[in-house]
């Protein structure tokens, strides 16, 4: 009997070893990484190219997707409330679900796409090309000069960036619903704006800098770690994307449970 | 070939006992006994898997060691604290198999980057160092404003062990320096490091299967097997070791 349970039981034992292995090994990362950030020596210009990779070329990808995701949202709510006569929601419904979800969920989800990948195929070629070892050997911390300025730019730069793609988000559903929808602009300024409260726009900033946070930990962790030639980079690219998805909608869960529970 | 006698050496001592070093089940140094003095030239040999790589990370560091102890003028590296150890790590230069070279920076700034640690600063002094670090390794000045990816592998590895002598080490490593090198580059690059590791008056560790390099950079040779250090013994000794292992390894028959 025991010849045939232990078998049985070896491999989700080891999955479950791994999981518990890799978050260990993620939450030392973190660790390192913000230590890093909060000792000498610093690196601002490294930092402030971060902020540019990760925000100012990401502002694109970010605002369009805040647009035609707000649009959308409006056509949707106005078509969904005219079953119960409910259309004159679309304004308010609009604005609190780009703010509070939809535009760090999905602006965090594209930045992730974009940088979380980046950032793992970059550091993953550094680490398979010796340059990170090669780090070591030149009297320099690759925390320090590789991973803090990635992680604290991500962190810095999201709230910024989810706060230009609520506003953009709420413009999709503003020209949608006066243009096409028939509404009246002022009154959807105004009913836009007696609905959106102040702590709607903090949990949308908090959420965003949780989401930059972990989608620049997960792409630096995997090129980190990465290993095993060009197939190892691929890898680890492809595990930073999914990482991060995941630890988002996580994040994003938990937050929101704590926030508006 | 020795290093010039009548010159002031300044290089560090390593020494090396009963290092250890496992992956899994798979033991890759079984304890190494080896050892090179102030600026004596120390090539340790050894075929593909025989675990000179990892003998060189846990020498810089890179990969924790299991048991042993790693010193380096009387430091011992694995125990030391952070200052200490930090101390003679800034001492040490390593060049590396593929030159490991910055692809974000300009040649120039990757070989002033132990001095920078990429930070810009003094630039126009960090510049000018460069220049003459690189003209030590036979390159011209318009190489110091190309990226790495714009130069041939011989160059890339020139650059590599300007970077490596930049900051003046006193201890230098070099992994498979020939590597991917045609064998006019490779002889060189031999001829070049020997001639750096003699006017610095530093230590060189050296790991190689070129058995060329080995004859030119070394004066002493060591040949690891298996985790072992199996042989060691002057450089002009290394065609007469009586070791079947080494004769068979620099002759190139299976034994």
């Amino acid at each position: 009997m025991t010849d045939r349970l232990i078998p049985f039981l070896a491999r989700p034992g080891a999955a479950a070893i791994g999981l518990f292995a890799a978050i260990g090994r993620s939450a030392i990362f973190a660790g390192r990484a913000v230590w890093g950030a909060l000792t000498p020596p610093y690196y601002p210009l490294r930092f402030l190219e971060q902020l540019l990779v990760i925000g100012y070329f990401s502002l694109p990808v970010v605002g369009l997707t805040a647009l035609f995701t707000g649009a959308a949202l409006a056509q949707q709510i106005f078509v969904g409330g005219s079953r119960f006569n409910a259309e004159s929601t679309v304004p308010a419904v609009t604005v609190i679900a780009v703010v509070r979800e939809l535009a760090p969920v999905l602006g965090g989800l594209m930045v992730a796409g974009r940088v979380s990948s980046a950032m793992a195929a970059e550091l993953g070629t550094m680490r398979v090309t010796e340059q990170i070892d090669a780090l070591s050997t030149l009297r320099t911390d690759p925390f320090q000069f590789l991973i803090a300025p990635r992680v604290i730019a991500g962190t810095v730069v999201m709230p910024i960036l989810v706060l230009v793609a609520n506003a953009i988000g709420v413009m999709g559903g503003y020209l949608i619903s006066v243009y096409r929808l028939g509404f009246n602009s002022a009154s959807y300024l105004e009913t836009t704006r007696a609905f959106l409260e102040v702590d709607d726009i903090i949990s949308s900033m908090v959420k965003a800098a949780v989401f930059g946070f972990l989608l620049s930990l997960m792409g630096c962790y995997h090129g980190y770690y990465a290993g095993g030639g060009a197939a190892g980079v691929g890898r680890a690219t492809t595990n930073a994307v999914v990482s991060a998805f995941l630890m988002i909608l996580l994040a994003n869960l938990i937050i929101t449970v704590i926030v508006f529970g | 070939m020795s290093a010039a006698p009548d010159k002031p050496r300044r290089g560090a001592a390593l020494e090396i006992a009963g290092l250890r070093k496992s992956f899994g089940d798979k033991i890759v140094l079984d304890g190494v006994n080896i050892g090179a003095l102030p600026g004596e030239s120390l090539v340790i040999i050894g075929g593909s898997g025989a675990g000179k790589s990892v003998l060189l990370k846990c020498i810089l560091g890179l990969i924790p060691l299991d048991t042993g102890t790693i010193l380096i003028d009387g430091v011992d590296m694995s125990e030391a604290g952070g200052d200490a150890r930090e101390e003679v790590r800034n001492r040490i230069g390593m060049l590396f198999q593929g030159g490991a070279l910055f692809d974000s920076m300009n040649v120039w700034r990757n070989v002033t980057f132990a001095l920078t640690q990429g930070r810009a600063r003094q630039s126009r002094e960090m510049r000018a160092l460069a220049v003459e670090m690189l003209e030590k390794v036979g390159l011209e000045e318009r190489v110091a404003d190309l990226r790495p990816s714009e130069i041939s592998g011989g160059m890339q590895k020139r650059v590599a062990l300007a970077r490596a002598i930049a900051a003046g080490p006193d201890l230098i490593f070099f992994d498979e320096p020939t590597t991917g090198l045609d064998p006019i580059r490779a002889n060189k690059i031999n001829h070049l490091i020997r001639g750096l590791t003699t006017d610095l008056g530093c230590t060189a560790v050296t790991i190689t299967h070129d058995m060329a390099s080995a004859k030119i950079i070394g004066d002493k040779v060591a040949m690891l097997h298996e985790g072992r250090i199996v042989w060691t013994g002057p450089v002009d000794q290394l065609d007469r070791s009586g070791n079947e292992l080494v004769d068979g390894f620099v002759h190139g028959r299976a034994s």
